[in-house]
């Protein structure tokens, strides 16, 4: 993957353990993508979702720290003004108009922030769904957005306004699930898996069901 | 439970045996001879390593542990398959499938505990991701097999996505084929993928192993339904990629293909194979479906697969049919899992 140098706008914690790099916009992109990111001699980058950006100037990337990992804990060091390599955007995680639900674990919820900044929201549920409430990350873009289509699933301590469990319980629970629309799932490979089986169990075709999982 | 807080010697390459041997302060050649005994020979402790001075002994069993471990658990299938249980370093399991077929003895072993993919037909995507298995844990469930002289071919086709765990995977690659190692012929080593693209650059440019990918549909959006992986590397990049390589010199790629019923198994899908696959000298390798628990997908019957394979033929595509092998013990394609026991 072709790497281009840019620096970073700024850096900021979100939450207990979410870090938000907003860095230069140097490519066009389609809300849903991803790119590579890296930092010199640490070769080969990894992948990120772009998660929001203006369009004209700049683009972030949500993370966690994984203390085991090989890039999230140096990237977490960064702060204004640190060089930071960049790939073109690519993938096909792509938002569109059409009626969907989006269900999110953790730091998955990046590509439907992009979807939201580019305007996709309309006709759309997001299930977002974390251990610590403090994770909800951008809470108030979506609670301004999608008002009582946004459920915050909390499987850890209970927390106003949220249910309590897993997204694959919220799920569960529910009377019925429309049919005819997609459902756009990103986060863990257990997650996504889970998630996928409820849906598939609960009567939804798999060919509506689009996924994105974090490697 | 085997965890130790020795670190293992199985597994290192030979500049990292002279590291080793160097910071112990033993005579240089001792990497060498530690080679020989982990890769070449059939001893499973230092004390067994005859050629070593008493002094070398003793040193390297204070500071490392050998690091091989034989199969915990072995379940036999009717038509000869054998699936084998190992714990790894850390504890977790992984499985590995031995298929004896005539004068072929295949071991088919895993590179990661569990799988982050996430592929719609696999059971292996079932159990989550719970760790990375090191080169050493991938040889051992070469060196501890009890068929392990026997064996003529290994597949990275069991649990894990092998580029997904590259540098490990390319070291054993590295180990297995070196003439200090295993000294098996690349051609004899055929290396799974679902395509991740990055990883897979670095397997052709470095190994000379053989390559698979798991193809499963011809048509983008259809494939994305069934492989995650496809909504960032799609199969189109894929395939470019692999068009771009020499794929001379008797080295293969081969594209792996389940049979979904009225899903991948039509005229349609004949046709688009052969448009997609144009300009790659490559194999197709047809399988049958393996049925998980709670999947919506079927197999082809065998009259539509038969059929397939003919039409592909008549593409001037190299086809088969994989024979479904170990089924009754869960061996077969896609259903390697130790979801149960993490349970434990």
């Amino acid at each position: 993957m072709e790497l281009f140098e840019t620096q970073v706008i700024s850096h900021k914690i979100l939450g207990i353990s979410g870090h938000l790099l907003r860095v230069p916009l140097l490519h066009e992109f389609n809300p849903g993508q991803v790119m590579g990111l890296g930092l010199k001699g640490l070769y080969p980058p990894r992948i990120y979702s772009i998660a929001g950006s203006d369009f004209k100037t700049w683009i972030e990337f949500l993370f966690d720290v994984r203390p085991e990992g090989f890039l999230s804990p140096k990237l977490a060091e960064l702060k204004a003004g640190d060089v930071i390599q960049i790939t073109k955007p690519f993938g096909a995680f792509l938002g569109s108009r059409e009626p969907a639900w989006w269900i999110a674990g953790g730091t998955g919820i990046a590509p439907f922030k992009a979807m939201l900044d580019a305007g996709l929201i309309g006709n759309k549920t997001l299930v977002h769904g974390v251990r610590d409430p403090s994770n909800f990350y951008f809470y108030e873009a979506f609670e301004e957005a999608l008002g009582s289509e946004y459920v915050r699933c909390c499987s850890g301590e209970k927390a106003e306004g949220c249910f309590n469990g897993r997204v694959t319980n919220y799920l569960e629970q529910l009377p019925e699930l429309p049919s005819d629309i997609h459902y756009y799932l990103c986060g863990s490979a257990e997650m996504v898996v889970d998630t996928r089986d409820v849906l598939i169990a609960r009567g939804v075709l798999f060919n509506n069901i689009v996924a994105e999982i974090y490697f | 439970m085997m965890v130790n807080n020795k670190k293992p010697l199985f597994g290192k390459t030979l500049e990292e045996l002279k590291e080793i041997v160097q910071k112990l302060n033993l005579p240089s050649f001792t990497a060498k001879q530690l080679a020989d005994w982990l890769y070449k020979k059939d001893v499973v402790d230092f004390e067994a390593m005859t050629n070593l001075s008493k002094e070398a002994r003793q040193k390297l069993s204070d500071e490392l542990v050998t690091g091989l471990s034989a199969p915990e658990k072995v379940q036999a299938s009717t038509d000869g398959t054998k699936k084998y249980l190992y714990r790894s370093f850390a504890g977790k399991f992984v499985e590995a499938a031995y298929i004896p077929d005539d004068d072929r003895h295949t071991l088919c072993v895993s590179t990661q505990v569990g799988c982050k993919m996430g592929c719609l037909f696999c059971m292996t995507a079932k159990q989550g991701f719970q760790g990375q298995l090191s080169a050493g844990e991938i040889l051992n469930q070469i060196r501890s097999l009890p068929e392990r002289h026997l064996l003529t071919n290994i597949v990275y086709m069991g649990m894990g996505e092998p580029f997904d765990n590259l540098d490990e995977t390319m070291k054993s690659l590295d180990i297995l084929t070196a003439d200090y190692g295993f000294a098996m012929s690349p051609k004899r080593i055929t290396v799974s993928t679902i395509g991740i693209i990055p990883g897979m650059k670095t397997f052709l440019e470095q190994s000379q192993c053989h390559l698979a990918v798991s193809l499963h549909s011809p048509f983008e959006e259809d494939r994305k339904k069934l492989m995650p992986i496809q909504t960032v590397y799609p199969l189109k990049e894929v395939l470019d990629t692999i068009r771009n390589f020499d794929f001379s010199r008797q080295r293969r790629v081969s594209f792996e293909y389940i049979m979904f019923k009225g899903l991948n198994d039509t005229p349609r899908h004949v046709k688009e194979l052969a448009k997609v696959l144009n300009g790659i000298r490559c194999r197709i390798n047809l399988l049958r479906f393996h049925p998980i628990p709670g999947t919506p997908l079927e197999s082809s019957g065998d009259e539509t697969i038969a059929w397939f394979r003919e039409a592909l033929k008549e593409k001037g595509i190299m086809t088969t049919l994989r024979q479904s092998r170990g089924q009754d013990i869960d061996a077969a394609c896609g259903l390697l899992s130790t979801k149960e026991l993490l349970k434990k």
